[in-house]
């Protein structure tokens, strides 16, 4: 197959430039990241990160002909012979398809993503029934990978205000357990015409989690909190 | 001169059991740099499925000693049973604390823990009854896990220094202590020396040693390779746990929970097959038991598909709604590296590599031992590991599914204490370092920068591999092991001789590739020296030549040391805490 690949090394290159690599590809080469590997053993410059390649650590989220997604699990039967792979959109590059996270996190980070529970703690677990448990199910399994984030219109346009997707996504992750009593402090920290309600419901999110959750039905919810709370 | 940052303590490693030690640092006011190739939750932790074992008797009756027991009989015996009762008494405290971090567990309906049968874990001292010990976020309890330490290690404001590489140990020539670390911080391929009065090593396990592993491309064994190369020992390298259920093919990971959940294997009959070759745990026997039982029935002709060269792991009559709710990750995976969705298909499985028995030798707390003197368990000032790198030794022969996460968080937390008991007994001030201190890794590097020519990383990596593969797997042959062993000597000189043609300093990775590939190297010589010399069979070594365990030469836990590749042994601590000694006997499931 052929790969055209965004390449850009600071110490070497004035600007960004695309490269393409002719990688023959037999039956064991299931996923893009298969297809990547064998681009860098033909040339041992090209950068990208990746790690456990069964889509569960988040590390290798790129631009695949213009559709954000983890190459470990994008399958080359369902490519185009011919693919251009890009760094995450709205972030800045550090080199090649590695881009810098640091605003991605910080927005992760500044939702408090941890329970907040000032009972003490019990001597066993706390109980939580299977139904409130549910509550948690397409939300925990979030991966940070920041495919929803870096392909959302208002996240490329104000990344250090509003949360973005997979911020908000956790934000209500927190909200939703029952074992959390920071509800109202949680609703604080995003009601805000930037954090929370740039969110126009564009779906882009949705339309690319290699996860399969669902951001914007997490936003809507906490809206929706937001709307009780004031009446 | 290499710029020097100075830390109490440095922790190398974000997964499990680094972030368990993070956390007990940072709540003690320590300042800590905790280092990590990738981003925390990047960490192969992430990757566990199944479950965390602790006997909280939430479905089945259940006491920390029936886990000991089993722990023991799992490890054939070569565990150390002091460590294995500390781990089995820790775990109610370690999991119910985990649940009050926030971690996302399944529910039962009383609204406890979900918990769930694994193999090897029983009732009553290995009956046939299987004791519910598995406690379970649907199969995604790493990702779970590994996402709630890195949540309350936000909490505790620790300081990570991400996708920074450790590269070698400093230590002061008087004494051998440990005083800090080499680190390439990768973004600007800046080399640094990090400066501690501890230094805990977290670096998880070396599968990548292998051909066919469920292990990630960062489990590159970077922790031993420091280890070796300051001179001292690792323990017991020759065991190396083949999971059943890798997908054949990929050797992505599907859970043990899968046949926990009622799951089974079948041969190319249509066979039940585990039922002959363990007829009271059947499907739920130890992981060495099932993946010889496996590689026996491929070998003898019985396997499935067109090259007859896997098993079938079959769950559909588990219902729809058992598999969505409980296997959701399995389904995913085997729908995209199997082309089989469980609901109605079964999903095509070999034994796979999983997992490093093996490793830095330390004793329960964490702290790293090395033979000296009289002594074969000298504490070495400074250096303490846990987790996947270290040798405990809880596992022994072969670890039971659902003690790995396990020991992540009881070593992780001992190891954090006994690192705070260390620095507050011992309020002395950094030590100074070494003159030449990391010079030898600015040697590696320049070596490597230097090179206009010579072997390419990843054709001396996949030769590695490939020899693993062939001469050191789930059943271990005379000659296979002696051809191996010259095999990895010759790799290992080609690895003197890599060369990259990336010389760029920023995010170099292909640096950093050459860089794992030298300590996949020192980890892959002493797993085929230690093996080669085990003249028995125990657990995951398996030999032709030698089928029985021989329990009067060989209970004895090696000791690998890259000088010379000599070997050393040590007893096997048979004597627990507080109770009897656990007899061997004759394994059987």
């Amino acid at each position: 197959m052929k790969l055209t690949i965004y390449r850009y090394d600071p110490e070497k290159d004035a600007a960004p430039r695309y490269q393409d690599y002719d990688v023959p590809v037999d039956s064991h080469d299931r996923m893009l990241l298969d297809a990547l590997v064998k681009a860098k053993a033909q040339d041992d410059s090209l950068s990208f990160r990746r790690s456990c390649r069964e889509g569960v650590c988040g590390s290798d989220a790129v631009n695949i002909n213009g559709k954000n997604g983890l190459a470990c699990i994008t399958k080359i039967a369902e490519l185009p012979e011919h693919v251009t792979i890009r760094p995450l959109p709205g972030l800045p590059v550090i080199r090649d398809l590695i881009v810098d996270m640091t605003q991605f996190f910080k927005q992760y980070h500044s939702i408090k993503p941890y329970v907040m529970n000032s009972d003490p703690p019990p001597e066993r677990e706390r109980l939580q029934s299977p139904e409130e448990r549910e509550h948690l199910d397409g939300l925990y399994e979030c991966i940070l990978c920041a495919c929803c984030s870096t392909s959302c219109p208002s996240w490329w346009w104000n990344p250090d205000k509003f949360v973005g997707p997979a911020g908000l996504l956790q934000a209500y992750r927190f909200i939703a357990d029952t074992r959390d009593q920071a509800t109202s402090e949680r609703l604080d920290n995003l009601e805000d015409p930037y954090r929370l309600f740039r969110c126009h419901t564009i779906m882009n999110c949705v339309d690319v989690c290699p996860k399969g959750l669902n951001p914007t039905k997490a936003i809507n919810h906490i809206k929706e909190l937001l709307v009780k709370r004031a009446v | 001169m290499i710029p020097v940052r100075r830390f109490d303590a440095i922790v190398v490693g974000a997964g499990g059991s680094g972030m368990r030690a993070a956390l007990e640092l940072a709540r003690a006011n320590l300042k800590v740099a905790v280092l990590s190739k990738v981003f925390p939750t990047r960490s192969h932790t992430v990757a566990a499925q199944g479950g965390i074992a602790a006997p909280l008797a939430n479905s089945t009756e259940d006491n920390w000693h029936w886990h000991m027991y089993d722990t023991v009989k799992g490890s054939d015996y070569l565990g150390d049973q002091d460590a294995i009762e500390y781990m089995c008494r820790r775990a109610i405290e370690v999991v119910v604390e985990l649940e009050h971090m926030g971690m996302p567990f399944d529910r039962l309906e009383n609204g406890k823990i979900y918990q769930r049968p694994f193999g090897g874990h029983t009732q009553d001292y290995g009956s046939a009854k299987m004791a519910m010990r598995a406690c379970a976020a649907a199969d995604r309890t790493g990702h779970a896990m590994l996402h709630t330490l890195y949540q309350q290690n936000v909490r505790a404001n620790t300081q990570f220094l991400v996708e920074w590489m450790a590269l070698d140990l400093i230590l002061d020539p008087q004494d051998g202590a440990v005083v800090g670390v080499t680190a390439l911080e990768m973004e600007t391929g800046e080399l640094c020396i990090l400066q501690g009065k501890g230094v805990l090593l977290a670096t998880g396990g070396a599968g990548r040693i292998y051909w066919a592993t469920t292990n990630a491309f960062i489990n590159t064994g970077d922790g031993l390779g420091m280890v070796a190369r300051a001179g001292l020992p690792l323990e017991d390298m020759e065991f190396w746990q083949f999971h059943p259920t890798g997908v054949a093919g990929a050797g992505v990971l599907i859970t043990e929970g899968v046949r926990g959940e009622g799951g089974y294997l079948l041969n190319k009959n249509g066979e039940r097959f585990m039922e002959r070759y363990a007829p009271n745990a059947k499907d739920l026997a130890s992981r060495d038991v099932v993946s010889r039982a496996m590689t026996t029935e491929i070998k003898e002709g019985r396997g499935c598909g067109e090259h007859g060269d896997h098993v079938l792991l079959k769950l559909d009559h588990l219902g729809p709604e058992v598999i969505m709710h409980r296997l959701p990750g399995i389904r995913e995976i085997a729908m995209k590296f199997a082309n089989a969705d469980p609901i109605r298909d079964p999903i095509p499985v070999v034994p796979t590599v999983h997992y490093q028995m093996g490793g830095i030798p330390t004793n329960y707390m964490g702290q790293v031992v090395a033979p000296e003197g009289a002594s074969k368990e000298a504490i070495v000032p400074g250096l303490y590991a846990v987790g996947e790198c270290a040798c405990v030794s809880v596992h022994g022969a072969n670890r039971l599914g659902t003690n790995s996460l396990l020991d992540l968080l009881v070593f992780g937390k001992a190891g954090g204490e006994q690192l705070i008991k260390d620095l507050r007994t011992q309020p002395t001030p950094h030590r100074n370092l070494p003159k030449d201190a990391g010079e030898p890794t600015r040697a590696r590097l320049a070596r490597l920068d230097g090179a206009k020519s010579g072997e390419r990383v990843v054709d001396v990596l996949n030769d590695l591999r490939r020899t693993m593969q062939a001469h050191c797997a789930v059943f271990r042959f005379p000659d296979d092991l002696h051809k191996g062993v010259e095999k990895v000597k010759e790799l290992g000189e080609r690895v003197q001789r890599t060369f990259i043609g990336d010389k760029s300093k920023v995010y170099n990775t292909a640096r950093v590739e050459a860089l794992e590939l030298e300590n996949l190297v020192e980890t892959a010589m002493a797993t085929m020296i230690s093996a080669e010399a085990r003249k028995e069979s125990r657990g995951a070594q398996a030999r032709a030549d030698f089928p029985e365990r021989d329990d009067k030469n060989w209970m004895k836990h090696t000791l690998w040391y890259k000088e010379g590749n000599r070997l050393d042994y040590k007893p096997v601590h048979l004597r627990p805490l507080t109770v009897q000694t656990m007899e061997p006997k004759v394994r059987t499931y």
